[in-house]
């Protein structure tokens, strides 16, 4: 509970009425971008309020506007009560604003970096005492004061800027992204103290690209492309999707055939894998019958499911990409020695005194989706970075394709591709050059180079991009460039490092698309995630906690594992976190 | 097959990549290109050890035939720009308190008196101690003035003489002779320092560096890849100094070219392999440019360009010979000035050589080391 030391400025009653945040017709533009085309919008007090979107939908510089960091080219704002550009010192005592990475600074510890925050705001040194002792407690931060900021995981960052954000006891709480880079559990305590503070009072809004956050807002306003496509409950919302959404239960080892036969449907306007089944989502006033038959044709099950807001979402946008994956096709099937792509037996790493990655041992098979999940700090980005190369095992072996990764690294590294987080694209080459480079260092010469290039030009639609820079590509053509270049020398087994972080969900589903269809040619794909829909994808998913692995198994069986009485379909989060908490319990029992 | 240390196909995909990455790149050109020229035109024509227009304050008490000859040969002066002319002495130390002359001379009263009589005459010269390099060279110039003054009153008189010093290879101590071959050294240290610390550390920001390393390319075609271009440029750089001091400020080249050549590609290979160990612990490259800086800058004050070698402390003559500059220095100037028989030359060769093998192996070792 916080104190009311933390949330001193309550609204009173007389504000109950009046709107925390007033945005009228505001419009932003830099240079010949467009980054807000003409918000007018209300932001209540007392109310948890999602400010969402996918990335470049103007989100941050809406909330730049609103902690008087930018001015609009047009239109007003005015935050508890205060003109954002006329009463700018007004917005500062208002406002908390806590931005996308937060401005903490990483040499100083923990306790050092509230000092600072509260020197800077004017507070009184003999008045700290009370404050922090109430916001270490808010934030449960009290145990690592003396940490520096640097050391912290990435959801601590995020209560630290958060306590430092509270300061000043704002009535209008911004936060920018706050759940980027932080696993399930740190979110889960984010969400508890956002909770603790609306209650109190506040109005607090909470950007995010990751549409599954939205469904836990009161209210939401939906951003694309500068533009506001909703402005109300998240229900609301979804009620318009009503009786569209349905699941195809238990399909298995078809479900991604039959996820590309959905999609090629014109009936279907979205699809995504859920475990072993495969979710489905109508177009608008289509009718269920083909869909029906699809399943009786397959002998599935067919079953309605509640709406959810990223439907509403895709839906709003015109519905997703096509099933069916112009690469896959133009691929050979993979042929392999063994059913087993990848393997490791004992792998360990250790950091000094610190055990990174703790005996893991697991097999892969051929064509299989394999996920590697786990909280910050769990090991998992450790793990990945030995089977694929780039660390070396303190003990323990890893195998890829047969390779040993120690004894035999270029045999194995010149079998695998990699995608890297950002893309990891030359910036300074053009689209062409980047191509011809992944082909020459992946020794492809003569008329195989040509061709290959030509073909990857021709499926992934790059044509009119080939003297851009890949900086200046859309994001959906970048990540299909990043593809492209890591296919180039056609790899059996594909590794992806948080592939689609920052990605819009209709560029997500474009790419798992093109996944879906190399795992139906036979090609192993390795991922690691903090998308929990993106588990779903997943054959199976290795779950990482404190360096070691704490369960393996399908999504489908992870999720059952956190059944239990009034939760009788845990979602993939849920699984995670139930996961986590007991292999720490039992951790703490073994002590 | 695959796991061949060196493959023709990575190693120019990879080159390609790199040369692309220096041209396309407008910091790049600007960190390469720029400074080399505007630091040969600032210190060709601005650093200078030889005095020059200073002002010159005279008192003359004397007002006779001999101080006005002395007076008028003063202001023919080519490196004295005015004479200043007081008529106390207090205003002559103000004008040199000040520092608006280098030196003040005060001829007293009997000076003329004295010529005539053949006792020769005596003249006070006050020099600010604070610029004593220059103060002393004035000094050195003004004798030179008051010598043949002498000579030219009694032309037979055993008047003690100066001593006469020559210079040798440098008989008129020409400042840009001796500058403009040590830019050469400076020039091609700083652009294959900068371009190899920059490369890995602009590919770890990227996060291309992991793309890289997972791909089959070996270790050495990393270094070789990223060598080549810095090579390039500093090679072209160097002989573009070497030729502006020589057709732009007629420096005598006396040496032998195939060698200062030689010599040339050892010394940037040594660099290069500095500069790719500063970039392969850099995680950005901010922090590569801070790196490649604050090893550049104390190997430029220890390779003796500024200060001779022999008048520093022993350690210090220790590191010295383990700078790359220092013998590159030793060719260069060797070549331009003093016709440096090949038998000397070699004698700095070698070092370079072995300097070259152990940062450009301890490079390889460090990138190799970034997997563990």
């Amino acid at each position: 509970m916080p104190s009311s030391a933390v949330t001193a400025g309550t609204p009173q009653a007389a504000h109950a009425d009046a709107a925390a945040v007033v945005i009228d017709g505001v419009v932003k533009h830099f240079g010949h971008v467009h980054a807000l085309r003409s918000i007018t919008a209300r932001i209540h007090y007392g109310r948890l309020t999602g400010l969402v979107g996918p990335d470049g939908a103007g989100k941050t510089t809406l909330m730049r506007i609103l902690a008087g960091l930018l001015v609009p080219n047009a239109g007003h704002a005015t935050l508890a009560g205060h003109d954002v550009v006329r009463d700018n010192d007004a917005i500062h005592v208002a406002s908390g604003y806590m931005p996308q990475r937060f401005g903490l600074y990483e040499d100083l510890s923990v306790m050092e970096n509230l000092r600072l925050y509260a020197q800077l705001r004017g507070l009184d040194a003999d008045r700290h005492a009370g404050l922090f002792a109430d916001l270490l407690e808010f934030t449960r931060l009290g145990p690592f004061t003396a940490r520096l900021a640097g050391k912290l995981s990435g959801g601590m960052k995020q209560k630290l800027g958060l306590a430092c954000a509270l300061m000043a006891r704002p009535r209008v709480l911004l936060l920018d992204e706050p759940g980027v880079g932080v696993d399930p559990v740190s979110r889960q305590e984010l969400w508890r103290m956002v909770q603790a503070l609306t209650d109190e009072g506040m109005a607090v809004v909470w950007s995010t690209a990751y549409l599954d956050e939205a469904e836990r807002c009161e209210s939401v306003l939906l951003l694309n492309q500068g533009q506001l496509l909703f402005d109300g409950p998240p229900r609301e919302l979804t009620a318009q999707l009503e009786g569209r959404s349905f699941r195809l239960e238990d399909v298995g080892a078809g479900r991604r055939a039959i996820l590309a036969e959905a999609l090629g449907l014109d009936s279907v306007s979205d699809g995504v894998i859920q475990g072993a089944g495969v979710r489905v989502v109508l177009r608008a006033g289509a009718p269920v019958e083909p869909v029906a038959a699809l399943a009786d044709a397959a002998q599935l099950q067919l079953t309605p499911v509640p709406a959810r807001f990223e439907d509403a979402f895709i839906d709003l946008l015109g519905g997703g990409p096509g099933g069916s994956s112009a690469l896959a096709e133009r691929l050979p099937p993979v042929e392999l020695g063994s059913d087993i792509a990848v393997s490791c037996r004992n792998l360990t790493k250790r950091f000094g005194d610190f055990t990174a990655t703790d005996n893991v041992s697991f097999d892969v098979h051929k064509g299989e989706i394999f996920g590697l999940l786990g909280p910050n700090g769990a090991g998992k980005s450790t793990t990945f970075k030995m089977l694929c190369g780039l660390l070396r095992p303190t003990a323990g072996e890893a195998h890829v394709v047969g390779h040993d990764l120690r004894r035999a690294s270029g045999a194995a590294k010149s079998r695998l591709g990699y995608m890297a987080q950002k893309f990891s694209l030359y910036g300074l080459l053009s689209v062409r050059q980047n191509l011809e480079f992944s082909a020459g260092v992946y020794q492809l010469e003569g008329d195989t180079r040509r061709e290959r290039i030509a073909e990857m030009i021709e499926t992934f639609d790059l044509g009119d991009w080939l003297s851009a820079t890949p900086d200046s590509l859309p994001l959906g053509h970048k990540q299909r460039l990043a593809l492209a270049c890591a296919l180039m020398h056609r790899p059996p087994v594909l590794f992806l490092d948080e592939p689609t972080s920052g990605v819009d969900p209709i560029t997500r589903r474009e790419f798992w698309t093109h996944i879906n269809g190399l795992a139906r040619k036979g090609v192993t794909i390795m991922v690691t995630t903090h998308f929990m829909d993106e588990a779903e994808y997943c054959d199976r998913v290795a779950m990482l906690s404190r360096a070691r692995l704490i369960a393996l198994d399908t999504p489908d069986a992870l999720k059952r594992t956190a059944a239990r009485a009034g939760r009788a379909d845990p979602t993939m989060e849920d699984a995670f976190i139930h996961l986590v908490e007991s292999a720490d319990l039992e951790l703490a029992g073994t002590a | 097959m695959f796991t061949a240390a060196l493959n023709f196909t990575r190693l120019r995909a990879q080159f390609i990549k790199e040369a692309l990455s220096i041209l396309r790149d407008p910091r790049s050109r600007m960190v390469v290109f720029v400074p080399p020229i505007l630091q040969l035109l600032v210190f060709a024509s601005a650093a200078t050890l030889e005095v020059r227009n200073v002002d010159i304050a005279v008192y003359d008490q004397d007002a006779g035939r001999w101080s006005h000859e002395l007076v008028q040969r003063l202001e023919r002066a080519h490196f004295i720009a005015r004479v200043r002319h007081v008529d106390s002495e207090r205003s002559l130390h103000d004008l040199l308190d000040h520092g608006e002359v280098i030196a003040a001379l005060d001829i007293p009263v009997d000076f003329s008196r004295g010529v005539a009589a053949g006792a020769g005459g005596r003249v006070q010269v006050l020099v600010d101690g604070r610029r004593s390099n220059s103060g002393q060279i004035t000094v050195a110039y003004l004798s030179t003035i008051a010598a043949e003054m002498g000579a030219e009153v009694e032309p037979d008189a055993l008047s003690p003489t100066p001593a006469v010093v020559r210079h040798w290879f440098n008989p008129n101590l020409i400042y840009r002779w001796f500058i403009v071959p040590g830019l050469t050294g400076i020039l091609a240290l700083f652009s294959a320092l900068l371009i190899t610390s920059l490369s890995i550390a602009r590919e770890r920001e990227l996060g291309t560096f992991d793309q890289l390393l997972v791909s089959p390319t070996s270790t050495p075609e990393i270094i070789i890849s990223k060598s080549l271009p810095a090579l390039a440029i500093g090679t072209l750089l160097g002989l573009l100094m070497v030729a502006a001091g020589v057709f732009l400020f007629r420096i005598p080249f006396t040496g032998s070219f195939g060698l200062l050549l030689l010599g040339l590609v050892l010394f940037i290979l040594s660099v290069v392999g500095i500069g790719l160990m500063i970039s392969a612990v850099s995680m950005t490259q901010q922090q590569a440019i801070l790196g490649a800086f604050s090893i550049g800058v104390p190997a430029v004050l220890i390779s003796g360009f500024a200060t001779p070698v022999e008048n520093m402390p022993v350690f210090l003559q220790w590191l010295a010979q383990a700078i790359p500059l220092t013998h590159f220095l030793a060719i260069v100037e060797g070549s331009f000035l003093k016709a440096m028989p090949p038998g000397d030359v070699l004698a700095s060769l070698w070092p370079l050589l072995v300097i070259a093998l152990g940062t450009l192996t301890t490079a390889t070792l460090f990138v190799r080391g970034r997997l563990r």
